[in-house]
């Protein structure tokens, strides 16, 4: 086949598997940075390489469920710098603690996922009006609450979760313990699409809300449901953070954007109804990809944020145009 | 002009009645916090002017982004841009007056530049507008931050006339708002144009059926869009002397010019809303930004209070919406 045929193909789905984006993009971004870099071939830096993503995946899987109903989550970020900023002023460097103040900020954060669920399926504000709200007020709560100033103190049997690295693991050789962590939030967030009745029904209502209700979905109930994962996704994806960067008073800046970004890159269309797992955590990685080619580089912090907004235009470009349809 | 007649008859009652409530609730706020803590120089002819010059960027940015939801899109890069026009007015003028005009116009160039890019990759190439103007602006910031890693010198001083002097003790900047506003408004309920905004955002596939070319349309409200914060950019670099990468970001001028624009009536999904409503819902924050300050709100504390009074202002109208909203 000529390299044209092969586009063509490509563009009209011909070839029989459904090649994600995505991964295409990551196979891409992860080769140049091993042609810069060799090393990243041998599993101890490769799962580095995955540890220090684990963060900004796990939030891709909980933005993708918001996604797929036709809505945004920008309230992410901000949680993610409230559950770093309460677990340091909450555990304040007492390891016994750790675990009843994980489990509070997890209620913390299924309250914030269902006020912004609430907000969009009751009070028909939308997502990005109502998100954007909880963004601003719960960074205004992280920021009052702790001073402006990072307080307190975070033990290290909370830090480990982020940073320790298991060295004698079979196989792999060293498996840090956010690595475990992600790949348990991408299990339970494939098995929450694709082997729940809430997945089906999340889809169904991006697709076409009208048609989900005359079949008898509970849209609203489906809604609330969809911003309470990715909230408790941001929990996640904070612990995270706070493990291996410690206390900061911008640990999620930026992140919505990244993450709904990952998601796009992966395929998902922002209006609602498509995209999968897969291509969340694909898109995911090769924006962490790009970011430590460009670091690798040693390109100017500044540019990087060029060359960001460039590849999520293509990405998505690449999309519309193998799609045949605007997203 | 009979394209307009529907849209004319059925939209200003409601963007009318929301931009006379959201008015009347913002000054109310503004002078009860003025009587409760006593400062009644707040409402003299100088504070009250004062309130007015507070609406000016928000307000600017907002026109601009009215246009682009009217024809259901979105921009995100408009903090960047106001950050860039800043940055770009201080570093070609270098104090000189003689640069002035010049500075303007490259200024107005490349606003518009970015406007025409942000509007062909919606348009033609039809990437959802969230994250062309996103990806747009991300570009555009990079650039900047690596160009100017320090302050570029300030504007010429005859250029700040332009946020501190003007008939009456009203600035210039007042008055070019207020112009840019009663133009936009005109332009949107009495023109051919204004008509065709309309009817690409509310219905694009008719609109198209209809013979209207909608992506000129979308691109024009870009370009619209990307002038409106550019001329933004300029007052923000009068007002503070000089740009900084930053201004345009730590205003959360994207953010917070969607939110204004629909508090004030205009639906994200377009072809429904209008001018009267931004404006009144730019007052509303500038009203509140006064009276937090009046009443000694923390500087966090304003914060939430300003994120649940986003929510509950678009919440009061959005709640009888009938049919699904995501």
């Amino acid at each position: 086949m000529s390299a044209r045929a092969i586009l063509r193909a490509l563009r009209q789905r011909r070839l029989g598997v459904s090649i994600n984006i995505g991964l295409v993009v990551f196979v891409a971004l992860y080769g140049a940075i091993v042609l810069v870099q060799p090393n990243y071939l041998e599993p101890g830096l490769a799962m580095n390489f995955l540890r220090r993503a684990a963060p900004l995946v796990i939030l891709a899987v909980g933005a993708l469920y918001v996604i797929l109903t036709g809505g945004l989550d920008l309230s992410v970020g901000s949680t993610v710098t409230l559950v770093v900023l309460a677990a340091s002023i909450l555990i304040n460097g007492d390891p016994a603690r750790t675990w009843p103040v994980i489990l509070l900020l997890y209620g913390m954060g299924l309250v914030i996922g269902i006020s912004n669920g609430v907000i969009v399926a009751f009070l028909k504000v939308p997502s990005i009006i109502a998100t954007l709200g909880m963004m601003l007020l719960v960074n205004g709560v992280a920021l009052s609450w702790s001073g402006g100033a990072p307080r307190g103190d975070l033990p290290d049997n909370f830090r480990n979760i982020g940073r320790l690295v298991l060295t004698d693991a079979p196989v792999v050789g060293s498996l840090p313990i956010a690595v475990l962590v992600l790949a348990a939030v991408v299990a339970l967030g494939w098995w929450g699409l694709a082997g729940t009745l809430f997945g089906k029904r999340a889809l169904a209502i991006g697709d076409n809300p009208r048609a989900a209700e005359l079949a008898g979905v509970p849209c609203r109930a489906t809604r609330v449901a969809a911003f309470a994962v990715s909230s408790l996704s941001a929990v996640t994806a904070g612990i995270l953070v706070g493990g291996f960067s410690g206390v900061s008073v911008i640990a999620g800046k930026g992140m919505e954007m990244q993450a709904i970004a990952a998601c796009v890159i992966g395929g998902a269309d922002l209006l609602g109804g498509r995209g999968v797992i897969a291509g969340a955590v694909f898109g995911a990685v090769s924006l962490f990809a790009l970011f430590t080619l460009l670091n690798l580089l040693g390109l100017p912090q500044a540019l990087r944020d060029s060359v960001q907004g460039a590849v999520l235009v293509l990405a998505v470009g690449a999309s519309v145009w193998r799609n045949g349809k605007a997203t | 002009m009979t394209a307009a007649s529907p849209f004319r008859r059925a939209l200003p009652r409601r963007g009318g009645s929301i931009a006379s409530l959201l008015t009347i609730l913002s000054l109310a706020i503004y002078v009860g916090a003025a009587l409760a803590t006593g400062q009644i120089s707040q409402l003299s002819y100088e504070g009250v002017v004062g309130l007015a010059q507070r609406t000016v960027a928000l307000g600017l940015v907002a026109l601009g982004q009215t246009f682009v939801i009217l024809v259901a899109s979105i921009d995100l890069s408009v903090a960047t841009l106001v950050s860039t026009v800043a940055v770009l007015a201080s570093f070609l003028m270098k104090g000189d007056p003689a640069m002035i005009a010049p500075a303007v116009a490259v200024c107005l160039v490349v606003s518009a530049a970015l406007g025409l890019v942000n509007g062909a990759l919606v348009a033609y190439a039809g990437v959802n507008s969230l994250i062309a103007t996103l990806g747009a602006g991300l570009v555009v910031q990079g650039v900047l931050a690596a160009s100017f890693t320090y302050l570029p010198g300030s504007v010429a001083p005859q250029f700040l006339a332009l946020a501190y002097k003007g008939p009456f003790g009203v600035s210039y900047a007042i008055l070019i708002f207020a112009a840019l506003a009663l133009g936009s408004s005109f332009v949107l309920s009495r023109t051919l144009f204004g008509a065709r905004i309309f009817a690409v955002g509310g219905n694009l596939a008719g609109a198209r059926l209809a013979g209207i070319r909608t992506e000129r349309y979308v691109v024009a409200a870009h370009l619209i869009c990307s002038l409106m914060a550019g001329v933004a950019g300029l007052y923000l670099a009068a007002r503070l002397q000089s740009g900084t990468p930053w201004i345009g970001r730590d205003g959360i001028y994207d953010l917070e010019s969607i939110a204004v624009t629909v508090i004030g009536g205009t639906v994200l999904s377009g072809g429904r809303g209008g001018v009267a409503g931004t404006v009144a819902g730019v007052l509303l924050f500038a009203c509140l930004d006064g009276a937090f300050n009046m009443l000694g709100v923390d500087a966090f504390f304003k914060q939430v209070l300003r994120g649940a009074i986003v929510i509950a202002a678009v919440a009061v109208h959005a709640a009888r919406t009938k049919g699904h909203v995501a």
